[in-house]
């Protein structure tokens, strides 16, 4: 079954029909050991239509695409129960699943829906969680990614995130005549929505900590600025416009203030503005590169990328400023650093040797770990449970995103139908 | 180290030959200057077409003319201009004087490997190092604009070692 499951080419979900943007995710390598699940198509009652989502493809799909579990193919399931009375868990225990998700979708007097699931422990025989969400038809897509999510933490004890976004550009059209597309899907690729085009490159989306805001850095005035915008309304402002370059800019965690780089003074130098009066302090200073900060999930700290020491290697400075400590040792090239939410390991691209790969350093343990086999990866970033790296990669001539498990054993590629896709940045947690 | 040092000597070199021609009559010291082009150069075409006019005749629009490349390319993670770039920057260099009314963005980039802001900032030092050979020229700052897109907008696109040679460039834009 692992060996089925490794070698083939899974597609676990198609891009949506209206949206010619939507990516399309492939497991490209699995891993031995994911548990064996089995969810079963939740049962519909409706006054007369089909099912207006397959919440049980929804959930196969996110589980799948963890890494940590493995789903029944729909062929294998020997029964379809849609209520804890109709299960046979010995039947279950037959096809050596561990767990069983049933439930139902009902539609109610007003068009709207209830969602009811259950989630049972075959071996031992009893429910492990239980829930109804009421729904409209526009959040039902929601709603599975929240069972996703509630079953994924009670079954591996670590918060779900299949409930989030991910935000990426994307580039069509010839060298001379290029669009740059600025856009944010659900984690799974659907509902991609565009919230910002133009005809000058866009690059260097953040999300502010409370995924309701993007940074990024526009062109569209021939020269790089650094805008904000709301995602839900689309209304944004200019906040940094200096002279040279406006680039990189991270969240600090409380949203309150974003580092960036600027070489208005006649380098590039990491500043930090405070996003409610853009006052600015400049916190690097030195005749080198400094640009790429992060912040640490405490505040105290900030890591970026330098030259300093004669090729591109991450330091550590505090956020008051003072002495930066370098960080990356192993390889001539360290760059573009994310880190996880827990604030102990930090991805970057690692280059040696002429190849571009993600690498994960764990910061108590000093161990660099390549998770990616390039040429010409870059762009990580932490899913926020910490347990997925995202980047972008190659596929051929197509620039395509991928990713991939902290422990580097499963793996993922997220392509668009045409065009190129790249610099994805995974949300937070939603509310 | 070497190579470095040679460099800042060249840029030195040229920067004397510039205030040379400068201080001196303006139709000599251009033709000095493009006397060390045709050298260098060894085209036919070039030469031939650039020893028959005087060099304030350069027109941005004469495909002939040394302006019309407008292109200086770097060898990979580096800023440092090659001779050839040099050369081609003293021509430039001497249109822009002649034309204190001209102004000439400087459009930095690099080839697509390693991370993109970190090549924003790569395409800024090369695009710097060009405004400094054209300053040292006697430019005027207030002629040139610097801007970086670093890998954003390659002029070749392509996994390739050719693609990434024509992209680690400065464009002059007038």
């Amino acid at each position: 079954m692992n060996k089925y499951y490794r070698l083939m080419l899974f597609v676990l979900s198609l891009a949506g029909g209206s949206s010619h943007a939507a990516l399309t995710i492939e497991i490209t390598q699995g891993i031995e050991g994911a548990t064996p699940i089995a969810v079963v198509p939740f049962g519909w009652s409706g006054n007369g239509g089909p099912a207006p989502e397959n919440i049980a493809a929804i959930i196969t799909a996110d589980l799948n695409r963890s890494g940590r579990f493995e789903s029944l193919p729909d062929r294998d399931l020997i029964a379809h129960p849609t209520a804890g009375a109709q299960v046979q868990f010995q039947n279950w225990r037959m096809v050596k699943v561990d767990d069983l998700v049933i439930g139902k979708v009902t539609e109610t007097a007003d068009g709207n829906f209830t969602v009811q699931f259950e989630l049972y422990d075959v071996f031992g025989g009893k429910q492990v969680a239980a829930a109804t969400y009421p729904s409209s038809r526009a959040d039902l897509r929601r709603v599975a990614h929240h069972i996703s999510d509630v079953i994924y933490e009670k079954l591996t004890g670590q918060r779900g995130a299949f409930n989030t976004q991910i935000a990426y550009v994307t580039t069509s059209g010839t060298v001379k005549n290029k669009t740059y597309t600025l856009l944010v899907a659900d984690s799974d690729g659907y509902h991609p929505q565009t919230i910002l085009t133009s005809g000058q490159p866009l690059m260097s989306p953040s999300w502010s900590p409370d995924g309701r805001q993007i940074a990024y850095v526009s062109f569209e005035n021939k020269t790089a600025e650094i805008y904000i915008q709301e995602v839900a309304t689309g209304s944004r402002r200019k906040l940094a416009s200096f002279k040279g370059i406006n680039g990189a800019p991270a969240w600090s965690p409380d949203g309150g203030q974003l580092a960036l780089t600027l070489s208005r003074d006649g380098n590039p130098e990491i500043y930090i503005m405070d996003v409610a009066n853009a006052a600015l302090r400049r916190l690097t200073n030195r005749a080198a590169i400094d640009t790429e900060p992060v912040w640490m999930p405490d505040g105290r700290s900030i890591v970026f990328t330098s030259d300093r020491g004669g090729s591109a290697q991450l330091y550590r400075i505090p956020t008051r400023g003072g002495k930066a400590e370098r960080l990356t040792f192993e390889g001539k090239y360290n760059a573009g650093a994310d880190i996880s939410p827990d604030g102990r390991k930090i991805a970057m691209v690692h280059g040696t040797g002429g190849t571009y790969r993600i690498a994960v350093l764990d910061l108590q343990g000093g161990l660099l770990r390549v998770l990616t086999d390039g040429p010409m990866d870059e762009s990580p970033s932490f899913s926020p449970n910490g347990s997925m790296v995202i980047y972008a990669t190659r596929a051929g001539n197509r620039e395509v995103l991928s990713a991939v498990s902290v422990d580097g054993r499963f793996r993922q590629r997220l392509s668009l139908q045409a065009g190129n896709v790249r610099e994805p940045v995974w949300s937070p947690f939603g509310e | 180290m070497n190579f470095k040092l040679s460099g800042l000597l060249v840029v030195l070199l040229i920067a004397v030959v510039s205030g040379c021609s400068s201080t001196g009559d303006k139709q000599e010291g251009h033709v000095s200057i493009e006397d060390k082009g045709t050298t260098a150069d060894g085209g036919a075409m070039t030469s031939g077409a650039a020893g028959s006019s005087s060099f304030s005749s350069y027109s941005l629009d004469d495909p002939n003319s040394p302006l019309s490349q407008r292109v200086i390319y770097f060898d990979y993670d580096s800023a440092e201009i090659t001779l050839d770039g040099q050369e081609l920057l003293v021509q430039h260099a001497g249109y822009l004087i002649a034309n204190p009314g001209v102004h000439v963005t400087l459009e930095g980039s690099t080839d697509e490997r390693g991370s993109r802001e970190y090549n924003i900032a790569l395409g800024d030092r090369r695009a710097l190092s060009v405004q400094r050979v054209l300053e040292l020229n006697g430019v005027a700052s207030g002629q040139i604009t610097v801007v970086s897109y670093g890998e954003e907008k390659p002029a070749a696109e392509g996994y390739s070692d050719a693609a990434w040679r024509l992209n680690r460039r400065v464009e002059l834009l007038y």
